[in-house]
């Protein structure tokens, strides 16, 4: 690793202050930026820890009944304390790389790291989530702009993510045993307005909304409404782990599995 | 350089560090704990498992810095204040659960953590539990009986003796 020095600020204000500093990242739980680090892929001269900023730990349920998450809570955390208000949300944060990842991987740094093949991705798109920053508010939809590429503006902070609470959700993933990503994951929500679907792991574009099964899943809410569906392999990912079309077969097949234990 | 301070196995230590130090540095080259292994860097192989705060982390995907204040626990302060083999290394012992020993230091505090949560752990939780500890010897197998014995239960049925 290049040398950098680290702050650990107590406040929010006290991050965004920070991270105004010339070349200033922020640092959540690194367990994805410290590996990045040791590969010298990136050279910050100042890392911004925002794991002791009590402000943005922890689960809260809004008055509208949304689950509120701070930037800096663990997965381990959302596993437990989110299982009471979003099971399908909890479950998926249950199964993000292996015990000790999840004691320090946080959701915040999850989302504003946007691998293309992560699980809190799906999660927030699949549940329509509001990314809320040091001075906005962002709907997922608006939030993902392609692999590794956000809305986010240099040195905004993840503060908090509200996810609104389907009737019914499932998330569906295809393990890469080695890199504990998905080598396809599929997030399906059902709320009383539609049915939303979220694909992680399979786009080159990273995450996305496969708007035909929404529609079918919309009218139908059963399996069998994706029989006539097919996702084309166009601009799908391929690798020594999956061809394109491999990964868009795959899509459909998790999407009926998600449908399924929804139902289950 | 910045100045550190935690309790590491009950005992107060302090140091002073760059912002890069990785705990597993720290821990290794510092303090002189060289039981803290590190297998991969890359965070996979869990070899260099320690508790911070009470919760299993990779040592070697930490910044020291980022544990200033904290309570670390490292293989180290496994073994019983008279010197004899904690419970869980006990049980590693009297059921093959290591043969070059490299990743055994990640496995015990695993599991440490692992019992301190769940008691009576089934061997699908064990084995969930362990995702993030490779081991190139053993094929599991008697870790996973190990850490079921450790716990209490009757492992008398797994099999692989």
């Amino acid at each position: 690793m290049y040398a950098f020095e680290i702050e650990r600020p107590s406040t929010i204000a006290d991050a965004v202050n920070a991270l105004k500093g010339e070349d200033a990242q922020a640092l959540g739980g690194g367990q994805t930026l410290i590996p990045t680090l040791k590969q010298r892929l990136a050279a910050p001269s100042v890392l911004v820890s925002l794991t002791g900023i009590g402000e943005m730990q922890g689960v809260c349920q809004a008055d509208d009944g949304a689950v509120c998450i701070g930037g800096a809570t663990t997965h381990a955390t959302v596993a437990k304390e989110a299982a009471a208000h979003y099971p399908a949300l909890a479950d998926l944060a249950s199964h993000i790389g292996d015990p000790a990842v999840r004691n320090r991987g946080t959701i915040g740094g999850s989302l504003a790291n946007n691998d293309p093949a992560a699980c809190y991705p799906a999660a927030a798109l699949g549940s329509g989530a509001t990314i809320i920053t040091n001075n906005r508010q962002i709907a997922a939809d608006d939030y993902f702009e392609g692999m590794f590429s956000t809305a986010l503006d240099e040195g905004e902070v993840i503060t908090e993510v509200r996810f609104p609470v389907p009737q019914t959700a499932n998330y569906q993933k295809f393990l890469q045993p080695a890199s504990r990503f998905a080598l396809v994951g599929v997030f399906v929500a059902q709320y009383a307005d539609g049915v939303r679907v979220a694909v992680t792991g399979a786009s080159e574009e990273g995450v996305f909304r496969w708007s035909e099964a929404e529609a079918a899943l919309s009218a139908n809410f059963s399996a069998s409404a994706l029989d006539g569906l097919s996702l084309p392999a166009d601009g799908m990912i391929g690798d020594l782990h999956g061809s394109p079309s491999y990964r868009a077969h795959l899509v459909k097949v998790m999407t009926g599995r998600a449908v399924a234990a929804c139902q289950g | 350089m910045t100045g550190i301070s935690m309790v590491v196995n009950g005992r107060a230590v302090s140091g002073d560090v760059e912002g890069r130090t990785l705990l597993s540095s720290f821990l290794r080259d510092d303090l002189r704990l060289t039981g803290t292994h590190v297998g991969c860097d890359t965070s996979q192989c869990g070899a260099c498992v320690v508790h911070v705060n009470g919760k299993a982390v990779k040592a070697c995907t930490m910044f020291a810095v980022e544990a200033d204040g904290a309570e670390v626990a490292t293989i180290e302060g496994e073994a019983n204040a008279d010197g004899s083999l904690s419970v869980i290394q006990q049980a590693f012992q009297d059921h093959h659960g290591l043969q070059c020993g490299f990743c055994t230091p990640g496995m015990v505090m695993s599991a440490a953590a692992l019992l301190k949560d769940n008691p009576k752990p089934t061997e699908t939780e064990v084995r969930d539990y362990l995702e993030g500890n490779i081991c190139r010897c053993t094929g599991y197998h008697n870790i996973v009986k190990a850490i079921m014995a450790a716990s209490g239960q009757d492992v008398s049925a797994i099999a692989a003796e």
